[in-house]
Protein backbone atom coordinates (compact mmCIF):
# COMPACT_ATOMS: atom_id res chain seq x y z
CA UNK A 1 0.00 0.00 0.00
CA UNK A 2 1.33 3.41 -1.02
CA UNK A 3 -0.49 6.78 0.34
CA UNK A 4 0.33 9.95 1.67
CA UNK A 5 0.72 9.96 5.63
CA UNK A 6 -2.02 13.10 4.96
CA UNK A 7 -4.99 11.09 3.13
CA UNK A 8 -6.62 7.43 4.13
CA UNK A 9 -7.56 5.19 1.29
CA UNK A 10 -11.10 4.73 0.19
CA UNK A 11 -11.95 2.09 2.31
CA UNK A 12 -10.70 4.22 5.49
CA UNK A 13 -12.85 7.25 4.07
CA UNK A 14 -15.98 5.18 3.15
CA UNK A 15 -15.52 3.97 6.73
CA UNK A 16 -15.33 7.26 8.53
CA UNK A 17 -12.05 7.00 9.79
CA UNK A 18 -9.95 9.96 10.00
CA UNK A 19 -6.78 11.87 11.30
CA UNK A 20 -7.61 12.92 14.80
CA UNK A 21 -3.99 14.35 15.57
CA UNK A 22 -0.87 12.80 16.51
CA UNK A 23 0.02 11.59 19.61
CA UNK A 24 3.60 10.80 20.88
CA UNK A 25 4.99 10.50 17.23
CA UNK A 26 1.86 8.27 16.36
CA UNK A 27 -0.81 9.39 14.46
CA UNK A 28 -4.07 9.00 15.91
CA UNK A 29 -7.09 7.50 14.02
CA UNK A 30 -10.54 8.28 14.90
CA UNK A 31 -13.89 6.56 13.39
CA UNK A 32 -17.30 7.78 14.70
CA UNK A 33 -20.05 4.91 15.34
CA UNK A 34 -22.37 4.35 11.94
CA UNK A 35 -24.59 1.72 11.15
CA UNK A 36 -22.03 0.82 8.55
CA UNK A 37 -19.56 -0.07 11.34
CA UNK A 38 -22.08 -2.15 13.47
CA UNK A 39 -21.89 -5.85 14.07
CA UNK A 40 -24.38 -7.89 16.32
CA UNK A 41 -26.54 -4.89 17.49
CA UNK A 42 -25.53 -2.25 19.59
CA UNK A 43 -21.48 -3.06 19.00
CA UNK A 44 -19.33 -2.10 16.70
CA UNK A 45 -18.04 -5.56 14.34
CA UNK A 46 -15.17 -6.63 14.59
CA UNK A 47 -14.45 -6.49 11.36
CA UNK A 48 -14.56 -2.66 11.37
CA UNK A 49 -12.78 -2.53 14.38
CA UNK A 50 -9.77 -4.54 13.04
CA UNK A 51 -9.73 -2.20 9.89
CA UNK A 52 -9.50 0.23 11.90
CA UNK A 53 -6.23 -1.19 13.89
CA UNK A 54 -4.94 -1.85 10.54
CA UNK A 55 -4.99 1.64 9.02
CA UNK A 56 -3.58 3.09 12.58
CA UNK A 57 -0.90 0.46 11.81
CA UNK A 58 0.01 1.90 8.30
CA UNK A 59 -0.07 5.56 9.43
CA UNK A 60 2.22 4.66 12.18
CA UNK A 61 4.44 2.76 10.06
CA UNK A 62 4.80 5.62 7.23
CA UNK A 63 5.09 8.05 9.94
CA UNK A 64 8.08 6.45 11.22
CA UNK A 65 9.52 6.22 7.91
CA UNK A 66 9.44 9.28 6.81
CA UNK A 67 11.08 10.17 10.06
CA UNK A 68 13.76 7.71 9.18
CA UNK A 69 13.59 9.53 5.21
CA UNK A 70 13.19 5.73 4.17
CA UNK A 71 11.27 5.87 0.87
CA UNK A 72 9.71 2.31 0.25
CA UNK A 73 6.73 0.02 -0.29
CA UNK A 74 4.75 -1.17 2.78
CA UNK A 75 2.47 -4.36 2.46
CA UNK A 76 1.04 -5.87 5.41
CA UNK A 77 1.96 -9.30 5.94
CA UNK A 78 -0.26 -10.14 9.24
CA UNK A 79 -2.18 -9.42 11.66
CA UNK A 80 -3.03 -10.66 14.72
CA UNK A 81 -6.15 -9.29 16.78
CA UNK A 82 -7.47 -9.43 20.72
CA UNK A 83 -10.51 -8.26 21.47
CA UNK A 84 -11.23 -7.60 25.11
CA UNK A 85 -14.08 -5.45 25.19
CA UNK A 86 -17.35 -5.49 23.04
CA UNK A 87 -16.53 -2.50 20.97
CA UNK A 88 -20.07 0.40 21.83
CA UNK A 89 -21.99 3.11 19.74
CA UNK A 90 -19.55 5.69 19.94
CA UNK A 91 -16.02 6.90 18.51
CA UNK A 92 -13.17 4.55 18.86
CA UNK A 93 -9.54 6.08 18.70
CA UNK A 94 -6.84 3.39 17.44
CA UNK A 95 -2.66 4.29 17.70
CA UNK A 96 0.10 2.12 16.40
CA UNK A 97 3.60 2.01 18.05
CA UNK A 98 6.11 0.81 15.79
CA UNK A 99 8.52 -1.04 17.96
CA UNK A 100 11.09 -2.02 14.59
CA UNK A 101 11.38 -0.44 11.10
CA UNK A 102 14.20 -2.52 10.04
CA UNK A 103 15.40 -3.01 6.18
CA UNK A 104 12.81 -5.63 4.77
CA UNK A 105 10.25 -6.11 7.72
CA UNK A 106 8.65 -3.67 10.45
CA UNK A 107 6.65 -4.84 13.76
CA UNK A 108 3.76 -2.67 15.14
CA UNK A 109 1.59 -2.56 17.88
CA UNK A 110 -1.58 -1.28 18.37
CA UNK A 111 -4.55 -0.24 20.18
CA UNK A 112 -8.12 0.67 20.08
CA UNK A 113 -10.35 2.42 22.95
CA UNK A 114 -13.06 4.57 23.46
CA UNK A 115 -13.89 7.02 26.02
CA UNK A 116 -11.66 5.63 28.55
CA UNK A 117 -8.37 5.36 26.89
CA UNK A 118 -7.28 2.94 30.07
CA UNK A 119 -9.88 0.31 28.88
CA UNK A 120 -8.98 -1.02 25.05
CA UNK A 121 -11.30 -2.64 22.70
CA UNK A 122 -8.84 -4.45 20.82
CA UNK A 123 -5.15 -4.41 20.55
CA UNK A 124 -3.38 -5.80 18.02
CA UNK A 125 0.32 -6.83 16.09
CA UNK A 126 0.96 -6.34 12.80
CA UNK A 127 4.23 -7.15 10.70
CA UNK A 128 4.95 -5.73 7.29
CA UNK A 129 6.83 -6.26 4.40
CA UNK A 130 9.40 -2.83 3.24
CA UNK A 131 10.66 -3.36 -0.21
CA UNK A 132 12.31 -0.60 -2.47
CA UNK A 133 9.63 1.39 -4.57
CA UNK A 134 9.93 0.27 -8.00
CA UNK A 135 10.86 3.14 -10.47
CA UNK B 1 -38.71 -1.34 30.17
CA UNK B 2 -35.20 -1.89 31.63
CA UNK B 3 -32.36 -2.39 30.42
CA UNK B 4 -32.11 -5.37 31.13
CA UNK B 5 -35.19 -6.46 29.06
CA UNK B 6 -34.32 -4.26 26.28
CA UNK B 7 -31.02 -6.37 25.73
CA UNK B 8 -33.37 -9.64 25.75
CA UNK B 9 -35.64 -8.06 23.42
CA UNK B 10 -32.96 -7.62 20.89
CA UNK B 11 -31.40 -10.52 21.54
CA UNK B 12 -34.69 -12.90 20.99
CA UNK B 13 -35.27 -10.43 17.80
CA UNK B 14 -31.50 -11.80 16.49
CA UNK B 15 -31.77 -14.88 17.58
CA UNK B 16 -35.89 -15.90 17.18
CA UNK B 17 -35.65 -19.72 18.07
CA UNK B 18 -32.48 -20.79 17.85
CA UNK B 19 -32.27 -22.40 15.41
CA UNK B 20 -29.51 -21.69 12.34
CA UNK B 21 -30.04 -21.53 8.47
CA UNK B 22 -27.16 -20.43 7.58
CA UNK B 23 -28.57 -18.69 4.07
CA UNK B 24 -31.83 -17.07 6.17
CA UNK B 25 -29.19 -16.07 8.62
CA UNK B 26 -26.97 -14.25 5.96
CA UNK B 27 -30.11 -12.53 4.44
CA UNK B 28 -31.02 -11.21 7.28
CA UNK B 29 -27.45 -10.34 8.56
CA UNK B 30 -26.11 -9.09 5.24
CA UNK B 31 -29.10 -6.86 4.72
CA UNK B 32 -27.56 -4.27 6.76
CA UNK B 33 -24.99 -3.05 9.26
CA UNK B 34 -21.32 -3.78 8.44
CA UNK B 35 -21.79 -6.43 6.95
CA UNK B 36 -24.69 -4.54 4.36
CA UNK B 37 -22.14 -2.47 3.85
CA UNK B 38 -19.45 -4.62 2.84
CA UNK B 39 -22.12 -6.31 0.86
CA UNK B 40 -21.56 -9.67 2.12
CA UNK B 41 -23.47 -12.40 0.14
CA UNK B 42 -24.17 -16.68 1.39
CA UNK B 43 -22.49 -19.24 -0.99
CA UNK B 44 -22.49 -22.44 0.79
CA UNK B 45 -21.83 -24.61 3.65
CA UNK B 46 -21.43 -27.86 4.69
CA UNK B 47 -21.56 -29.95 7.96
CA UNK B 48 -19.15 -27.48 9.80
CA UNK B 49 -17.94 -25.17 7.12
CA UNK B 50 -19.83 -22.15 5.39
CA UNK B 51 -18.95 -19.92 2.29
CA UNK B 52 -19.45 -16.44 2.08
CA UNK B 53 -18.27 -13.55 -0.53
CA UNK B 54 -18.20 -10.09 -1.63
CA UNK B 55 -17.44 -7.61 -4.71
CA UNK B 56 -14.85 -5.54 -5.14
CA UNK B 57 -15.99 -2.03 -5.16
CA UNK B 58 -14.19 0.79 -5.53
CA UNK B 59 -14.62 2.10 -2.37
CA UNK B 60 -13.29 -0.92 -0.25
CA UNK B 61 -9.82 -0.01 -2.26
CA UNK B 62 -6.88 0.02 0.20
CA UNK B 63 -4.42 1.30 -2.36
CA UNK B 64 -5.76 3.57 -4.95
CA UNK B 65 -2.67 3.38 -7.42
CA UNK B 66 -3.69 -0.58 -8.10
CA UNK B 67 -7.07 -0.82 -6.97
CA UNK B 68 -5.82 -3.52 -4.20
CA UNK B 69 -8.72 -4.24 -1.46
CA UNK B 70 -8.13 -2.94 1.44
CA UNK B 71 -7.99 -5.60 4.40
CA UNK B 72 -10.15 -4.44 5.80
CA UNK B 73 -13.05 -6.05 4.28
CA UNK B 74 -11.12 -9.10 4.29
CA UNK B 75 -11.15 -9.05 8.09
CA UNK B 76 -14.30 -8.49 8.31
CA UNK B 77 -15.61 -11.60 5.68
CA UNK B 78 -13.49 -13.62 7.71
CA UNK B 79 -14.79 -12.58 10.94
CA UNK B 80 -18.30 -13.47 9.82
CA UNK B 81 -17.85 -16.80 7.94
CA UNK B 82 -15.39 -18.29 10.91
CA UNK B 83 -18.29 -17.06 13.36
CA UNK B 84 -20.93 -18.78 11.26
CA UNK B 85 -18.97 -21.69 10.74
CA UNK B 86 -19.08 -22.32 14.41
CA UNK B 87 -23.41 -22.02 14.43
CA UNK B 88 -22.98 -24.09 10.82
CA UNK B 89 -21.36 -26.83 13.30
CA UNK B 90 -23.99 -26.74 15.69
CA UNK B 91 -26.80 -26.49 13.70
CA UNK B 92 -28.04 -23.76 16.44
CA UNK B 93 -27.66 -19.88 16.91
CA UNK B 94 -25.57 -19.67 20.29
CA UNK B 95 -24.14 -16.02 21.10
CA UNK B 96 -20.40 -15.58 21.34
CA UNK B 97 -18.15 -13.03 20.34
CA UNK B 98 -14.34 -13.00 19.13
CA UNK B 99 -11.66 -13.52 21.36
CA UNK B 100 -9.09 -13.55 18.87
CA UNK B 101 -8.40 -13.69 15.30
CA UNK B 102 -5.17 -13.69 13.29
CA UNK B 103 -4.75 -13.07 9.74
CA UNK B 104 -2.22 -14.14 7.15
CA UNK B 105 -1.65 -12.06 4.05
CA UNK B 106 -0.48 -14.89 1.52
CA UNK B 107 -0.81 -12.37 -1.47
CA UNK B 108 -2.34 -9.07 -2.03
CA UNK B 109 -5.94 -9.61 -4.06
CA UNK B 110 -6.63 -9.68 -7.83
CA UNK B 111 -8.18 -5.96 -8.31
CA UNK B 112 -11.61 -6.20 -9.62
CA UNK B 113 -12.54 -10.19 -8.41
CA UNK B 114 -14.66 -11.56 -5.85
CA UNK B 115 -13.07 -12.20 -2.73
CA UNK B 116 -14.94 -15.71 -0.86
CA UNK B 117 -14.10 -16.66 2.20
CA UNK B 118 -14.47 -20.59 3.50
CA UNK B 119 -14.45 -21.21 7.05
CA UNK B 120 -14.66 -24.30 9.41
CA UNK B 121 -15.06 -25.10 13.05
CA UNK B 122 -12.29 -27.49 13.53
CA UNK B 123 -13.00 -27.93 17.19
CA UNK B 124 -15.77 -27.05 19.92
CA UNK B 125 -15.52 -26.85 23.72
CA UNK B 126 -18.26 -26.01 26.42
CA UNK B 127 -17.59 -22.50 26.31
CA UNK B 128 -15.58 -21.64 23.27
CA UNK B 129 -14.85 -22.57 19.69
CA UNK B 130 -11.87 -23.03 17.70
CA UNK B 131 -12.05 -21.45 13.91
CA UNK B 132 -10.09 -21.35 10.89
CA UNK B 133 -10.66 -20.24 7.01
CA UNK B 134 -8.94 -19.07 3.71
CA UNK B 135 -10.04 -16.16 1.70
CA UNK B 136 -9.48 -16.37 -2.20
CA UNK B 137 -10.52 -14.40 -5.57
CA UNK B 138 -11.11 -17.45 -7.55
CA UNK B 139 -8.78 -20.52 -6.61
CA UNK B 140 -9.32 -22.09 -3.63
CA UNK B 141 -5.56 -23.45 -3.88
CA UNK B 142 -3.96 -20.03 -3.90
CA UNK B 143 -5.53 -18.25 -1.17
CA UNK B 144 -5.07 -14.78 -0.83
CA UNK B 145 -5.94 -15.02 3.12
CA UNK B 146 -5.83 -17.51 6.19
CA UNK B 147 -7.33 -17.04 9.26
CA UNK B 148 -7.16 -18.84 12.72
CA UNK B 149 -9.48 -17.52 15.41
CA UNK B 150 -11.29 -18.95 18.65
CA UNK B 151 -14.92 -17.68 19.83
CA UNK B 152 -16.14 -17.53 23.63
CA UNK B 153 -19.54 -18.36 24.26
CA UNK B 154 -21.41 -15.66 26.10
CA UNK B 155 -24.75 -15.33 27.85
CA UNK B 156 -27.62 -13.92 25.61
CA UNK B 157 -28.10 -11.30 27.29
CA UNK B 158 -25.00 -9.52 27.16
CA UNK B 159 -24.50 -10.32 23.71
CA UNK B 160 -27.12 -7.69 21.95
CA UNK B 161 -28.20 -4.22 22.91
Amino acid sequence: MMMKSTELPPYAQAMGMEFAGTDNGSPLIAMDFAERAMGRPGFLHGGAIGGLLEMAGFTALEAELERQGADVRIKPINISVEYLRGGLPERIYARGEVVRAGRRVANVRIDAWQSDRERPVASCWMNFQLSPKKA
Amino acid sequence: MDQSEANENAFERFSRDHSFDPSAWSERMNSGGHSGFIGMRYHQHGDNWIELGFDWREDLVGDPETGVLASGPIISLLDNATSMSVWTRTGQFRPQVTLDLRIDYTRAATTRKPIIARAECYQLRRSMAFVRGIAHDGDPADPVAHAAGIFMLVEGQEWAK
